[in-house]
């Protein structure tokens, strides 16, 4: 059993230490908003904070994310992600939605280590963000809006 | 009591709206509180039926059903808005349910063709009118006043003079014993409060806080997880496997085999089934699999792209002709010919395959996924299993993208036969690598052209010559005939050219083909409007006078030109470096251009400024046109640009995004989009048509810039020089 802390919610789930993060969030927890997109840190759709920073949690084994803290896009609960999430709605950014909490949760992150991003951060710190859909445009947009409804 | 009285006389409604029998409500709900749950029944208490689109419960919940599944197109607004307009209700006070296939709504639950709004535009507002219409009779009725001093607003009816007011819920049920009106009086457009406005997307905000259900994050009672290995060659299927390792990792339950059958071809593969996913992967892994390639392991994309070379020196057979294409080249003073080709690309939608189903009590079929062809999925898998249709419950989720992909139920018979296999509910999920890999592809097209010009430079003969496979798959196309999907819009153009021949030549791709967003458009679109750009330059004209000179007609494709010209500044002169290129392309879906701005930039090129103009007579949700619209300009962006899909070997070189690169955020350019809405009798397609002249524009910017001409896709734009 590891025990894990998302959400602010303590899980104990039966996994082996070598199970990505990504599995143990979505079929042991059972906590869906968590998407599997490639598996290889490509995509980003797997994205979660784990004390704060964003990491693919596709290729994060569990056993190394015991003791820390994971949020997930059900977990957005700070100043930061509330506004990110209302920036989104504002300015209708997902179309499937996919992908989309992987980009609220690097979205929330750039935020919050820089409240004032320009361009070339939005560029630096989304690129491991893919969208098929190509809301690029907007989820640029939404996270200037997000940045001037933190102030 | 139950949903509606029996006293309606539903007759002529269902005949106005094309609907037949009855079925069960199911599928994906969503309320305004933003809830979203998969229902396995309806739960409406003494709710009344108005039609199998809209219910009123006396509590005043209002229902309305979407047929079309939400694919990130917007459906899910523009369906239920196009009810909920005419009935006088906003979307926040209505829940809205997606339906699962069921005859009683009808042909067309679908998500393809651009074809959802503009399909529906006029019966659907209908139903909204019609049950307003009730609505208003049965409270007119009440108060004993003429039916012409009441009206309808925000879910209520009122009396004019008096001011009185009465719920929708207060008068569901004496509305829904009434006879349905024939034919309804529809709403003025100029009255819409919600149709041609934008409006917020009531999935929005599910897809924001991650309590969207798509087909992935289905979970039912004992359910198990399975991953599947399957042949990497086309045309091989399995000879022999041993699972003795699989069986000793933790999890693992068992190992069956299971048949995929996609297009023209069938291979049996083998599935590892667990209680988690990871560990079906893991047990995956650990298969020792052996193939039998059946002699199919030698085709490679070098060797067919040569083998379509060749085969652009047969005739052909005539697509469509007008005029005396031959003499009239022959005879021409300046001619031109050049051969144009695109490469084979993938979906990839980031939510890979999968689907849950579940075959139980001997004869029962459930299935929830995200497809984008629940009508197709009722009407044939009860035949395909043996099963009654009523025994078929289909689920339909979000899709996380489609892009034609989910067009193709390959995925879901392979659940199916699992869990018919097993017993048990089964949750299989393709990897990314599966899904890279494995197809079905939008195939290549290549293009012939030829073109003549008059000596004073008017364009007086032209020809696009199509080869390329079809995407049926068959080996033993008849030769004689053109394929009308695969020669898609290339006679469509408004372009006033005397003399046309356009041909096509078949040459068979033993892989599994599928349409892709905007279907064969998005390639023939780039050879046909480069191949106008070159045209132009050999006429000495500006590309965008050489076009509007052959559209002396009025036509909403000059109209789209026009607009062009005058949102991008066409006359006004660029800096140095810099050019501007334009296209547009007409075909099934609809009607598109762009003006594209880049300049050099070291030895590539950069995107400066994109202008999109797409027509569509009648908009529906501006906000969604445009999110499609600039969706759709990075779509043909990558598919210009990236990789693509290479063979060798018989099997797929590509096998995630490292290899098969989609565009990301900073390369993404900025896109303008304009939308022509100015009425008239045909609505046009809002999901594909700014797909196609996106390619082309670019390539004649880029030769507007530096004088090269691009006749091959992809190419690289940070290498042009
Ligand atoms: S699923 Fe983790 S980055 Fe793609
Ligand atoms: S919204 Fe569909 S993949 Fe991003």
């Amino acid at each position: 059993m590891i025990s894990l802390n998302i959400n602010n919610k303590v899980y104990e789930v039966d996994a082996s230490p070598d199970m990505p993060l990504l599995w143990a969030i979505r079929d042991l927890a059972q906590l869906t908003g968590t998407k599997f997109g490639c598996g290889i840190a490509q995509c980003g759709a797997c994205t979660v904070h784990l004390d704060g920073m964003a990491i693919r949690s596709c290729s994060f084994p569990v056993g190394a994310a015991a003791g820390k803290k994971i949020t997930t896009i059900e977990g957005l609960s700070e100043k930061v992600g509330l506004a990110v999430q209302k920036a989104w709605v504002e300015l209708q950014v997902p179309q499937c939605g996919y992908c989309q909490s992987g980009q609220i949760m690097s979205a929330t992150a750039l935020l919050t280590s820089k409240p004032h991003p320009t361009n070339a951060d939005i560029d630096a710190a989304m690129q491991g963000n893919l969208c098929r859909c190509g809301t690029y445009q907007r989820v640029r947009s939404a996270i200037h809006r997000a940045a001037e409804l933190i102030k | 009591m139950k949903t509606s009285p029996s006293t309606i006389d539903r007759r002529n409604f269902i005949r106005l709206t094309g609907i037949t029998g009855a079925g069960l409500m199911l599928g994906l709900s969503i309320n305004v509180k933003g809830e979203t749950n998969v229902e396995h029944s309806a739960n409406i208490a003494e709710g009344f039926e108005f039609s199998p689109f809209v219910i009123i419960e006396k509590s005043g919940q209002i229902t309305i059903f979407n047929t079309r599944p939400e694919i990130g197109q917007g459906v899910f607004q523009s369906i239920p808005a196009l009810i909920a307009e005419e009935l006088e209700v906003s979307l926040d006070q209505v829940t809205i349910k997606q339906t699962g296939g069921e005859k009683k709504f009808g042909g067309g639950q679908s998500a393809g063709g651009s074809a959802s709004v503009r399909s529906s535009y006029n019966n659907l507002r209908q139903v909204g009118a019609a049950a307003k219409a009730m609505l208003i009779t049965a409270a007119s009725t009440q108060w004993a006043v003429p039916f012409g001093e009441c009206y309808a607003e925000s879910a209520k009816v009122i009396h004019k003079p008096s001011g009185k007011t009465l719920g929708y819920g207060d008068l569901a049920e004496a509305a829904a014993k009434l006879e349905v009106p024939k034919t309804p009086q529809l709403k003025d457009p100029k009255d819409f409060k919600i149709l041609g406005k934008p409006s917020p997307r009531p999935d929005v905000p599910l897809k924001s806080n991650g309590k969207a259900m798509f087909g992935i994050d289905v979970k039912v009672p004992g359910m198990v997880y399975a991953s599947i290995e399957r042949c990497p060659v086309f045309g091989g299927t399995l000879a022999s496997f041993d699972d003795s390792a699989t069986k000793k990792v933790k999890g693992v339950i068992s190992v069956e085999t299971c048949d995929r059958t996609i297009g023209a071809q069938k291979s049996t593969g083998v599935a590892v089934i667990a209680d988690n996913y990871w560990a079906a992967l893991q047990g995956r892994k650990a298969l020792v699999v052996k193939w039998d390639y059946q002699g199919n392991d030698t085709f490679n994309t070098k060797d067919f792209e040569q083998t379509l070379r060749d085969a652009a020196k047969e005739d052909g057979a005539v697509q469509y002709a007008q005029g005396d294409f031959d003499k009239a080249y022959a005879d021409a003073p300046v001619k031109l010919e050049a051969f144009y080709e695109t490469p084979v690309v993938s979906h990839s939608a980031i939510e890979p395959m999968n689907c849950v189903a579940s075959w139980h009590d001997g004869d029962q079929l459930e299935i929830w996924a995200s497809t984008q062809v629940p009508g197709n999925i009722m009407n044939s898998f009860p035949k395909t299993y043996g099963i009654p249709p009523e025994n078929l419950k289909v689920n339909v989720m979000f899709s996380g993208g489609g892009f034609g992909r989910r067009l193709y139920p390959d995925y879901i018979h392979e659940t199916v036969l699992l869990t018919k296999k097993i017993g048990k509910p089964v949750k299989c999920i393709w990897t990314r690598e599966d899904d890279t890999k494995l197809g079905p592809f939008r195939p290549m097209t290549f293009s012939a052209m030829k073109g003549a010009l008059s000596a004073d430079g008017k364009a007086i003969a032209f020809q696009h010559k199509v080869i390329s496979p079809t995407l049926d798959g068959k080996k033993d196309f008849d030769k004689t005939k053109a394929d009308g999907t695969m020669t898609e819009g290339i006679s469509e153009q408004k372009y006033e050219i005397e003399n046309m021949k356009n041909l096509f030549v078949h040459q068979y791709m033993p892989v599994p083909l599928a349409a892709w967003r905007a279907v064969t458009s998005t390639t023939l679109a780039f050879a046909h409007e480069c191949f106008i750009d070159e045209m132009a330059v050999k006429a000495k004209a500006d590309p965008m006078a050489f076009r509007l000179q052959m559209l002396s007609k009025d036509s909403d494709t000059k109209n789209v030109m026009q607009k062009l010209k005058e949102v991008s500044g066409w006359d006004k002169p660029l800096p140095a470096g810099w050019g501007r290129g334009v296209a547009q392309y007409e075909f099934f879906a609809g009607l598109a251009g762009y003006v594209v701005e880049v300049s050099k930039k070291g030895t590539g090129i950069k995107i400066e400024k994109v202008f999109a103009v797409i027509d569509l007579g009648t908009v529906v949700n501006p906000d969604t046109v445009e999110a499609q619209v600039q969706g759709a300009a990075v779509m043909a962006l990558g598919a210009a640009t990236k990789g693509g899909i290479i063979f060798e070997k018989g099997q797929t070189v590509q096998s995630n995004y490292h290899n098969n690169q989609l565009v990301r955020i900073n390369e993404m350019p900025k896109v303008q989009v304009h939308i022509l809405a100015n009425g008239g009798p045909n609505i046009k397609g809002v999901g594909e048509p700014g797909l196609p002249s996106f390619a082309p524009a670019l390539c004649n910017a880029i030769y507007a810039a530096t004088g090269k001409r691009i006749r091959r896709l992809p190419f690289d734009i940070n290498k042009i020089a």
